[in-house]
């Protein structure tokens, strides 16, 4: 049997039975690495040594008898825009190309506390602004299921790792759906905690307001063992929740009886592909069927999301972008009159096209005079967005709608226009803007590419959508289906 | 109100970034493209609807004053291309 098929838990059960162990599982995970990368690009950087080391002392704490954690020992992969200290961190930039962090991300301690071992860290669009992987400044990340296409974004190369089974699970982050688009585009299950839930101390912003870490995983119990480990108060971050802690183990239940379904209809009008549309549908049906109570309900906002998106991401960019100089760190360019025209060479080499545009676009609606028109206003729409979701949320329980508007599009096929990119987000940014958490999971196929439901909650309530995905997940087989690359 | 080549070079000079002629130009089209797409939030009527900052409720978050090890200077220096003395080292800023 091939390890690299297996899921976190699953490699779990079989350590803790002294079946493999961890040095065994990094080993042949290394090799398939070997094998198989060259032909995916899911990572940038690999630390083979380190994790053979940390494996070693997994098997050492187990054969001393020490009881070890869920995800102790097993093999996973990082975003590379999450602070590795020591390790490079390079959000896919020229501008960080050379950037080793002091210090570690507060998920990166986390996930070291639980004895995973960090394989490397993954592809993504130059600071996580991008839908397919393709605007990395190092390579292009492949869909596992289709090498010809890509395989999301900007958490591209971590659901590629982990479809690829390159990694166990990862970590990614969403701005506006980098976990939920690229794990729907790869078959596996991708959650946006709610925001504040999970530290973002550590995390290269892009969106301050929008931004949160979160899990890829192959299937849904996964999802809640690695919640486990991440969710959790940081003094270290100002925006970080003060929430009770939960075990999200204990939503791993096969029942949704009674549960309030709502179908956002919205989210099903233009711009969705047919058969998208009708599996999502379908499996409302199965939700249904099980026990749920499912009705219609309508959030009127949402097609002003992508607008009040664009603006509140752009602005938030150029302020956090600010503090790219090329000084303290990133990219130093060579030959310059002066400390400004340093900086402005340092900058205009260091970041590729779409950071330009959007710290140019954020840096246009900040400007005295357009303050109100814009940023203000994106403001209030996001108001009421979040006051169409707390409606909703006085009568459901969950939403459901499609993760994204298609299946996984062809490398190349929406480079030439940033507007017509952003679509393949129409469905997943609204959930940003109001800050509730929402998942994907895989629930069919098109012409054998993976289509994703997405489940929107209410926020701090992951256990719910934990409860129905797993649900699902049990009353379904498309969670145990592998890419066979082509 | 559109975006001239003259504005995308003011925008240019804040955002501390340059470009050539064909980029303002192709800049000039995208910044104006997108600005026509988010004018569809005119028609939404925002009177007495509050702006939301962020999604919490969290006010001025304050830690507890305590003494603790910061990074170590070897450390934070090593991703800086020019220092001198355990400090960063600029090109001349005051003259």
């Amino acid at each position: 049997m091939e390890v690299y098929k297996l899921t976190a838990h699953e490699v779990r059960d079989k350590i803790k039975n002294k079946e493999i162990s961890s040095k065994e599982v990094t080993e042949s995970i290394l090799i398939h690495i070997e094998k198989t990368d060259p032909h995916i690009g899911a990572y940038v950087s690999i630390r083979d040594e380190i994790a053979l080391k940390r494996a070693k002392k997994v098997d050492k704490d187990i054969a001393d008898g020490k009881e070890i954690s869920d995800l102790g020992g097993i093999p996973m992969a990082v975003k590379d825009n999450i602070c590795t200290a020591g390790m490079a961190t390079t959000c896919s930039s020229k501008m960080l190309q050379n950037f080793i962090p002091p210090y570690n991300a507060t998920v990166i301690n986390k996930i070291y506390e639980k004895d995973s071992i960090l394989i490397g860290k993954t592809n993504m669009d130059e600071f996580a602004m991008g839908s397919s992987t393709e605007n990395s400044a190092f390579k292009i990340t492949k869909n596992p299921w289709d090498t010809k296409r890509v395989p999301g974004g900007s958490s591209g190369g971590s659901a590629a790792a982990v479809a690829s089974g390159e990694a166990f699970f990862a970590l990614g982050s969403d701005t506006g759906g980098s976990i939920r688009q690229p794990a729907s585009f790869c078959g596996l299950v991708g959650l946006k905690p709610t925001y504040g839930l999970v530290s973002r101390y550590g995390l290269i912003a892009y969106a301050s307001s929008l931004d949160q870490i979160g899990p890829i995983t192959k299937d849904v119990e996964d999802c809640a063992l690695v919640m486990n480990a991440i969710a959790g108060y940081d003094s270290m971050d100002s925006t970080s929740a003060n929430y009770k802690k939960v075990d999200y183990k204990k939503s791993l239940v096969k029942d949704v009886k009674g549960l309030k379904i709502g179908i956002a209809k919205e989210y099903f009008e233009e711009g969705i592909d047919y058969d998208v549309k009708k599996q999502v549908l379908a499996s409302i049906e199965i939700f249904k069927s099980l026990g749920a109570e499912v009705e219609e309900v309508s959030l009127p906002h949402t097609k002003y999301a992508l607008s009040a998106y664009y603006i509140i991401a752009s602005c938030e960019c150029s302020s956090n972008f600010a503090r790219f100089d090329g000084i303290r760190y990133g990219f130093r360019a060579q030959g310059y009159e002066n400390i400004k025209d340093l900086f402005i060479k340092n900058r205009t080499e260091g970041f590729g096209d779409e950071v330009k545009r959007r710290i140019m676009l954020g840096t246009y609606a900040l400007s005295a005079g357009y303050y109100d028109q814009y940023y203000h206003k994106a403001l209030k729409i996001r108001t009421l967005i979040k006051r169409d979701f707390d409606r909703a949320f006085e009568k459901f329980d969950l939403l459901i709608t499609p993760t994204a508007p298609t299946t996984a599009f062809k490398i190349g096929e929406k480079t030439k226009d940033t507007l017509h990119m952003h679509m393949s987000d129409i469905c997943t940014v609204p959930v940003n803007i109001a800050g509730v958490p929402a998942m994907s999971i895989p629930c069919g196929f098109k012409d054998g590419l993976p289509i994703g439901m997405q489940i929107i909650g209410n926020y701090f309530d992951e256990s719910t959508i934990l409860r129905a995905a797993y649900t699902f997940e049990k009353n379904t087989n498309y969670h145990k289906e592998r890419p066979n690359r082509r | 109100m559109s975006i001239r080549i003259k504005d995308v070079e003011q925008v240019a000079e804040r955002s501390r970034l340059s470009f050539t002629e064909e980029e303002k130009e192709g800049l000039k089209d995208q910044l104006n493209n997108i600005l026509e797409h988010v004018k569809e939030l005119d028609e939404v009527k925002l009177e007495g609807v509050e702006p939301t900052y962020n999604i919490l409720e969290v006010k001025n978050v304050f830690r507890e004053d305590k003494m603790k090890p910061s990074m170590d200077r070897e450390e934070v220096l090593m991703n800086a291309s020019d220092t001198q003395n355990g400090c960063f080292k600029v090109p001349k800023v005051v003259e």
